[in-house]
């Protein structure tokens, strides 16, 4: 099958998907098995495309020109390949994990549910395949609007509180920063489309490539750099599995990738390096990794702990793409995928606790181990990977990054990096301790909420399969990248080759 | 029958008017109207396909031969406009079927349609002719239908907005005259062509100026730039929702394009632009006029108003565009009237159809119902989203091209503003998509159905506008830009 068809595919699978779950709204059972099928075919699409990557093709589409000049157009590369494998597989485990959420919490509207998080899902895949600048604008707006409906699904005045922050900031920041420097750049530079090594060099100078530098990290709200990461722990209102893939996998991923992919294709590392830009990024995703680190140790709510930490990790891509190096570059791509599965699990397993023990605050979550082994010991691998230590995959892209801030000789920047580390372990450890180490708290209000618990507060009390065994998959696969990490850089690498062709 | 593509485009509406006026009976008037709106489209998309091939259509009525007689000519520019207003027309015919029967005492339908046909007739006519004088005739059909079509709002409101708008309609028609008349006084002529040459050699006359001052804010009145626009957000809101989905996408327009056609092709670029400070004063106006209407949009209650206070803001962007006073800000703005004609035509559409089933567009009124009529309040979405400039959306492409001009021109303060004004509009577009869909309806308030299709399907067709005019735009920036260059061209 033609690469150009492959990538039609992926867009359109998602959409039909929606459709066909808005038609079978009716019948739970084919509305579910329909989106199982849908994200099986998405990944069976994202896999062919990724084989015939590596077989040496560069599947490309181009479909119209709505403004003169730029046409909608979408090509693989490394990067992009790598975000549409990954989001495309969690989908599916996703997908298995929200049946078991949604119907053991008795959840409204979950056709409205399953119909949007396949758009959002299409609209991942536009991201991730676009070919220029403006493709993966409307993909990027396409995410945010489609994912708007998942963040205010519960309806109350709380979700729609969260759903203007979360709609103001990212559509905000995207029309009044990014967009300009779309248009700037295309004056400027007279393409959008994304080249190795850049199309800005020796566009602008010094001072303008500092300022576009700005209107596109910030714009991006979706990477979450400080100070526009507030919609962040507010889109923390939407039901978990939502939290899971899309605000812990697709959206912010997308964020960060397109941070990577400006940095690395519009810009370009050299001219980042020659104009000093790139210096002022590296120490706003610095602060912002160190700070979002500790304010993440403040936090009792279990999904907002996450969140901030989720922001810290997010600065982590951007701080890599910022440094300007082939190392920081092949970090910041490894830890996309890292962290994707470090994260999931954890979202999963609080959002397995909150099925199971209707928990949400960690100062609740006293013995809970005893009751949900395989979900804390789940928790403990993902947390581990996301803090970037052995057996979890995120130890190989932290170490890049680490790597490539000592080879820019920024020592701070190393320091700071250890410290967000020791960080990471302060936040997630207390949790596991509670978790095993401290004796089952009884709560008798609490634990009213959960019907089946005769136990008194001993014996196990896992949550449905459906969410467990998505959990241990995603655990599973963290451990996974920590063996098989040298395949992800090899599968990367041809970014990095590109660059260093560029006379470095 | 094809040369005199250009009378028909006129005279079939005006002839239709005392047809419907005999007949009196309002199911047949409106069949006559939709067939005839459907004619007008069939022949405003002919003529604009003749102008873009050929260059322009000319037509001498009764024969007498331009400067003496007078002489309709379709280029570019009008052709382009005749479409839109036709278009809007086409889509709201059918529409008003069910509206009207459900707004209008029965007695008044006919009364509706004869209105209708001469409000589009005169908006036709004053787009298609070559001649200053015979604007003003049209201007004068248009508005005066206009008023009897906004005081037959269900309201009592409607009658003073009527009024309101009657005052100062006149007074900008007048302004309007008097331009004219001076014009005639100096060059002894009032074919537009024939006026361009006459008038070169009077640059420097105050006269001229003064004539030039009369015509641009006699239309800057019947356009509502700011601060102009009181009577507006009042007219829009009070008239029945056919009349206002009808106004909203083609009123304004209309008169944009006399100012156009004045200021680029009868006085000149030249004298416009380079001889007074025409476009800094218009960039003020404009700049103040979007983010004060859109500061005030937000803050109404009533969505048909905030809606019109939107257009007021809206307008404000399709100056800007002609502001910049390059042939890529022109056609920016040419763009804008083109795309909000289709997103504020549907948002009005999507109104209308609310207005149907709960006889109110208030925010506490509209609680809940995204629920109980979704199609209607998705089409609502969809073209709220253009009108915020969504990409893949009609609004976003006028927004591209209008950020791209003020960068051409080195003013990024300006494209900053066009981008941070558009955040305005997410917040009153969010309030209403709030109030739909996250409130519940109020507790006296039975469940109402979806609106009947014969408004929805016309809603739908402009939604579906938006989208494919938002990916597929060589019918819009094509046309566009040609027109741009075309009125920029002849002056340079």
């Amino acid at each position: 099958m033609s690469g150009g068809l492959l990538i039609a595919l992926a867009l359109l699978i998602p959409l039909a998907g929606a459709g066909l779950i808005a038609l079978s709204g009716r019948w739970p059972n084919l509305r579910e098995t329909v989106t199982i099928i849908t994200a099986v075919l998405l990944f069976a699409v994202n896999l062919l495309l990724a084989i015939e990557f590596i077989g040496g093709e560069t599947p490309v589409l181009r479909v119209l020109e709505p403004v003169e000049g730029v046409p909608i157009a979408f090509a693989i590369e490394p990067l992009g390949m790598l975000f549409g494998l990954v989001a495309s597989f969690l989908w599916i485990v996703t997908s298995f994990y929200s049946i078991g959420y949604m119907r053991a919490n008795g959840e409204a509207r979950q056709t409205r549910f399953y119909a949007c998080f396949a758009l959002a899902l299409g609209a991942t895949m536009a991201v991730a395949f676009s070919g220029n600048l403006l493709t993966t604008f409307i993909g990027y707006e396409a995410l945010t609007l489609t994912t708007y409906p998942l963040v205010t699904h519960h309806g109350d005045a709380k979700s729609v509180r969260a759903g203007r922050t979360y709609l103001g900031i990212l559509l905000g920041t995207s029309i009044a920063l990014l967009l300009p420097g779309i248009v700037a750049t295309w004056m400027l530079a007279g393409t959008l489309d994304f080249r190795a090594g850049g199309i800005l060099s020796g566009t602008a100078s010094d001072g303008v490539v500092l300022l576009l530098l700005g209107l596109y990290m910030f714009g991006i709200g979706k990477a979450a750099l400080m100070p526009i990461h507030r919609w962040l722990p507010a889109a923390m209102v939407a039901p978990t599995p939502v939290s899971a893939l899309l605000h812990a996998v697709a959206v912010v991923k997308a964020g960060v990738f397109v941070a990577l992919k400006v940095i690395v294709y519009v810009f370009g590392i050299d001219l980042l390096n020659s104009s000093g830009a790139g210096a002022l990024l590296v120490w706003i995703a610095t602060i912002t990794l160190v700070v979002a680190s500790v304010v993440a140790l403040t936090k009792d709510n279990l999904k907002a702990r996450l969140a901030y930490s989720t922001v810290s990790q997010l600065a982590y891509v951007v701080l890599a793409g910022a440094l300007a190096t082939q190392w920081g570059i092949l970090g910041g791509g490894m830890h996309i995928a890292m962290h994707a599965f470090g994260k999931i699990t954890l979202f999963f397993c609080a959002g397995a606790i909150y099925t199971a023990l209707h928990k949400t605050e960690i100062s609740d979550m006293q013995g809970i181990g005893r009751a949900m082994p395989v979900t804390m010991l789940a928790f403990l691998i993902g947390a581990l990977s996301v803090a970037g230590l052995p057996p979890g995959g995120g130890t190989w892209s932290k170490w890049y990054i680490a790597l490539a801030a000592a080879e820019t000789g920024q020592l701070i920047i190393v320091g700071a990096l250890m410290l967000s580390t020791l960080l990471n372990i302060a936040y997630f450890m207390p949790i596991v301790a509670r978790a095993w180490f401290t004796p089952r708290a009884i709560h008798p209000a609490r634990s009213a909420g959960a019907m089946a618990a005769p136990d008194g507060g001993e014996g196990l009390k896992e949550a449905p399969l459906f969410c467990l065994i998505p959990l241990s998959l995603t655990a599973l696969g963290c451990i996974v990248l920590f063996v098989f990490a040298g395949e992800l850089q090899a599968f990367l690498a041809p970014m990095i080759d590109g660059l260093s062709t560029k006379g470095r | 029958m094809g040369e005199h593509l250009p009378i028909l485009q006129v005279i079939l509406p005006l002839i239709a008017a005392p047809v419907c006026l005999l007949i009196r009976h309002g199911t047949v008037c409106w069949l006559i109207t939709t067939l005839v709106s459907w004619l007008c489209l069939a022949i405003a998309v002919l003529l604009l396909l003749q102008a873009l091939d050929g260059g322009a259509v000319r037509y001498q009525l009764g024969s007498w031969v331009a400067p003496w007689g007078i002489e309709y000519v379709v280029d570019r520019l009008n052709g382009f406009i005749l479409v839109i207003v036709a278009a809007i027309g086409a889509v709201v015919a059918p529409y008003a079927l069910r509206s009207v029967a459900e707004e209008l005492p029965e007695r008044q339908i006919g009364l509706f349609y004869v209105m209708y046909l001469l409000c589009l007739s005169g908006l036709l006519g004053i787009t298609i002719t070559g001649d200053a004088f015979n604007v003003f005739v049209f201007l004068e059909i248009s508005s005066l239908s206009s008023y009897a079509l906004i005081s037959m709002g269900r309201h009592r409101k409607a009658l003073h907005a009527a009024y309101q708008y009657l005052v100062m309609g006149t007074i900008g028609a007048t302004f309007f005259l008097l331009g004219v008349g001076l014009l005639y006084l100096m060059t002894g002529t009032l074919n537009m062509a024939d006026l361009a040459e006459q008038l070169k050699p009077l640059a420097g006359s105050r006269i001229v100026l003064a004539a030039f001052g009369f015509i641009v804010v006699g239309m800057g009145l019947k356009l509502a730039v700011f601060p102009l626009h009181l009577w507006l957000p009042n007219a829009y809101a009070h008239a029945p929702s056919a009349v206002s989905v009808f106004l909203a996408g083609t009123a304004t327009k209309v008169s944009l394009y006399v100012v156009l056609r004045f200021i680029f092709t009868v006085f000149g670029f030249e004298f416009s632009f380079a001889g007074q400070p025409f476009g800094p004063a218009l960039l003020i106006l404009a700049i103040a006029g979007v983010v004060v209407c859109s500061l005030v949009a937000i803050y109404q209650d009533d969505v048909k108003r905030l809606l019109a206070w939107s257009s007021v803001a809206q307008i404000g962007y399709m100056l800007l565009g002609l502001s910049f006073a390059t042939a890529l800000g022109l056609q920016a703005g040419l763009l804008h009237i083109f795309n909000h004609a289709l997103m504020k035509a549907g948002l009005f559409l999507a109104m209308g159809c609310v207005f149907l089933r709960l006889g109110s567009c208030r925010l506490e009124a509209i609680a809940g119902v995204g629920r109980q009529m979704p199609w209607t309040m998705t089409g609502f979405l969809l073209c709220g989203l253009s009108l915020i400039g969504v990409p893949l959306t009609a609004g976003f492409v006028s927004k591209w091209y209008l950020v791209l001009a003020a960068l051409e021109k080195g003013w990024w303060p300006v494209a900053a503003l066009i981008v941070l004004t558009s955040l305005l509009a997410v917040v009153y577009i969010w309030k209403v998509v709030e109030a739909a869909w996250f409130r519940d309806p109020p507790g006296t308030a039975g469940r109402v159905g979806e609106a009947p299709l014969v408004m929805l399907v016309p809603l739908w067709i402009v939604v579906a506008a938006n989208v494919w005019f938002g990916f597929e735009t060589s019918g819009s920036v094509d046309v566009a830009k040609a027109a741009a260059l075309a009125l920029m061209g002849a002056v340079e």
